[in-house]
């Protein structure tokens, strides 16, 4: 090891350009590879919080029609849920940590002032504000059981709606709007929230009320959609079985009709989302580290023009009974100093730049970039990058130096 | 001289092919030579006649395709490369007709180089080192670099650097060749003072004067030893 350091010392007094060109071109591959995967890492991050939008680990049901005779009714009849039958979910589901009908209408002119707005106002119980995050802002809360019981009339508003009826930001809780004329008290708006997935519509600009109310106003006795929440994610499955099997002997169809109701499972589709998120991280990392492997063939072609120049070098020094490792250990320092390099500075200058890009990222306002997410440096990125590195880099040197090592010092000799 | 002593290279029908894809060239096509302890030997032949060739594979710097070489008795013609370059560092002593001296590297550090590869301790390399080029009458020309040695200088560093690890036998090939007719001469008197010294050494020139003044002369012409015999005394 002594011997290839002394060797690989005076090797590499001659060709201090050569290196520096070599060096740039794995900086920049390095710099490359960083980014892409420090956007993949933000992209990731961003969709798992922005998944969280519309609640975690939840499942939406809509009732649909049967397709089974059963008991003597016939097959096509349309299901339909009532909201005492949540709370027969609760009961004969243990599964089922938390359920909540909700009904919808469209079309209904909120006005506040001189404002009017036309959105869709929901009815829903006060479990939906944990199930479906819908977290107040500071000074307002959820409807509560309260408002359940008395049918108060109370809303909770879209944190967008609020921006466009009371001025961005504006002070909202307290305040009386109508909604088709009939007078509301503000309670609580939205927080804001980046929200993937959705039905019916974003909840930035809808209003909430309590269900009790919502079926009192509207004169309605259904619900259009039911949301539940498994105990343990991973039983997402089974308890949608004890679902229809519940619901099947309380609403009379049989607890195999699939088509009873339709189920949204997000543990599912979020799972999947995982997958393809983690699928666009491997093919953005497989671009960078393709960019990366140019430069790491520019290196190999370096290494085999210096194995080249060399060549009659390489004879003498077998001649003098340099064994094999005395020749190519040099040489794969040579490149593995190389590349150590370029990755030291690509890392270095990739870094800074995905500081620089989340920093910009903050001040932009465009949704796309907001939907991009912040790229993000982690440790397992440099760890990756840095064995990337290392493979590219001792390669890189592998084959040249073996090449410079496969003839027959007589051979090299002769050259002149 | 020649004939005492045991034999420290032993060659028995040692054959090199050349094959070049369509053509193959038979470089040697059977050579049997035995070269004693303390002989001072010479090959002779026209260019293209294989001593060359015969040259590198006593050396170690190339392999036979066929027959055997015994070098103090073991046979290196099916020894791995690292054996073969252990062989090259400490048993053998190669020069060349261009020197092959390392330009980048000064008078000292090229003589050091074998010892290097040995793994000799720095003190022993550097006092080993000063010795042989003392000896080669190079003292003072110890930090200058080949390009400011003159061809003779340049000689005497391989010679010196050819000597480092003490090997069993010197090979030289047209060591001569590039020198002018003083340097030659200085050079082949080093030859015999190594000789009366002791060494082992073999020669290749096609010289006249060069090989009158070794004690054996072997001819090479196609492949084939023409004659072998004790060189006329000058």
């Amino acid at each position: 090891m002594k011997l290839v350091l002394h060797l690989f010392r005076r090797a590499t007094r001659i060709q201090v350009k050569r290196m520096v060109m070599t060096v740039m071109a794995l900086t920049w591959g390095t710099i490359s590879i960083v980014l892409l995967l420090a956007f993949g890492e933000g992209l990731q991050r961003n969709m798992a919080r922005n998944q969280k939008g519309m609640g975690e680990g939840i499942v939406v049901v809509w009732p649909g029609e049967s397709e089974k005779a059963f008991q003597g009714l016939p097959a096509g009849r349309r299901i339909r849920m009532r909201p005492e039958d949540v709370q027969y979910a609760l009961e004969n589901i243990p599964e089922i940590a938390a359920a909540s009908g909700e009904m919808r209408q469209w079309g209904i002119q909120i006005t506040y002032g001189r404002k009017s707005v036309n959105n869709r106002a929901f009815g829903v119980e006060p479990s939906y504000g944990d199930l479906r995050a819908h977290y107040p802002e500071a000074g307002g809360r959820f409807i509560n059981a309260a408002d359940m019981r008395e049918r108060r009339r109370v809303l909770f508003i879209g944190n967008e709606l609020r921006d466009e009826l009371f001025g961005e930001g504006g002070e909202a809780v307290g305040k009386v709007v109508l909604l088709n004329r009939i007078p509301f008290t503000v309670i609580g708006v939205l927080k804001k929230k980046m929200q993937m997935g959705m039905y019916s519509g974003p909840d930035a600009n809808r209003v909430t009320m309590p269900l009790t109310t919502f079926a009192a106003l509207f004169g309605r006795t259904t619900l259009n959609n039911l949301v539940y929440k498994p105990a343990d994610p991973a039983r997402t499955e089974a308890v949608r079985k004890q679902f229809f099997a519940a619901m099947g002997k309380k609403l009379r169809f049989h607890p195999e009709d699939t088509r009873a109701f339709y189920l949204w499972d997000t543990v599912k589709t979020q799972g999947m989302m995982t997958n393809i998120l983690f699928g666009i991280k491997v093919f953005l990392g497989v671009i960078g580290g393709l960019t990366l492997l140019i430069g790491g063939v520019g290196v190999a072609n370096i290494m085999y023009a210096v194995v080249k120049q060399r060549t009659v070098e390489f004879g003498i020094l077998m001649a003098l009974g340099a064994r094999r490792s005395a020749i190519m250990g040099p040489l794969i320092l040579e490149t593995l100093f190389l590349t150590a390099l370029g990755g030291l500075f690509g890392i270095g200058i990739g870094a800074a730049l995905v500081q620089l890009l989340g920093w910009l990222q903050g001040m932009a306002k465009s949704e796309a970039m907001q939907f991009l997410g912040k790229p993000t440096f982690s440790a397992t990125l440099a760890i990756v990058t840095v064995a990337i590195l290392g493979i590219i880099g001792f390669l890189a040197g592998y084959f040249p130096a073996r090449r410079a090592t496969s003839i027959q010092p007589a051979q090299v000799l002769r050259y002149e | 001289m020649n004939g005492n002593g045991r034999g420290l290279i032993e060659l028995d029908d040692l054959r090199k092919v050349y094959d070049t894809g369509k053509t193959t060239v038979e470089a040697l096509r059977s050579i049997t030579l035995t070269v004693r302890e303390n002989e001072f030997v010479s090959i002779m032949g026209p260019s293209g006649s294989g001593k060359s060739t015969l040259m590198n594979i006593i050396g170690c710097l190339d392999t036979a395709s066929s027959g055997s070489y015994r070098l103090k008795g073991e046979e290196v013609s099916d020894l791995d490369r690292d054996r073969l370059a252990e062989i090259r560092n400490q048993r053998i002593g190669f020069i060349f007709q261009n020197f092959n001296l390392l330009p980048s590297l000064t008078a000292f550090e090229n003589v050091e180089l074998p010892l290097l590869f040995k793994g000799a301790p720095t003190r022993e390399r550097r006092e080993r080192t000063e010795h042989l080029l003392g000896q080669v009458g190079l003292a003072d020309r110890m930090k200058h670099r080949p390009t400011e040695l003159s061809g003779g200088q340049m000689q005497r560093v391989a010679i010196a650097r050819a000597l480092a690890c003490d090997p069993d036998i010197i090979l030289a090939d047209e060591p001569t060749g590039n020198l002018d007719t003083t340097s030659g001469k200085d050079i082949i008197g080093l030859f015999e003072e190594l000789h009366h010294a002791g060494r082992t050494l073999v020669v290749i020139t096609h010289d006249q004067a060069i090989a009158r003044r070794t004690k054996r002369i072997v001819h090479i012409q196609d492949g084939l030893i023409t004659s072998d015999g004790p060189a006329l005394q000058g």
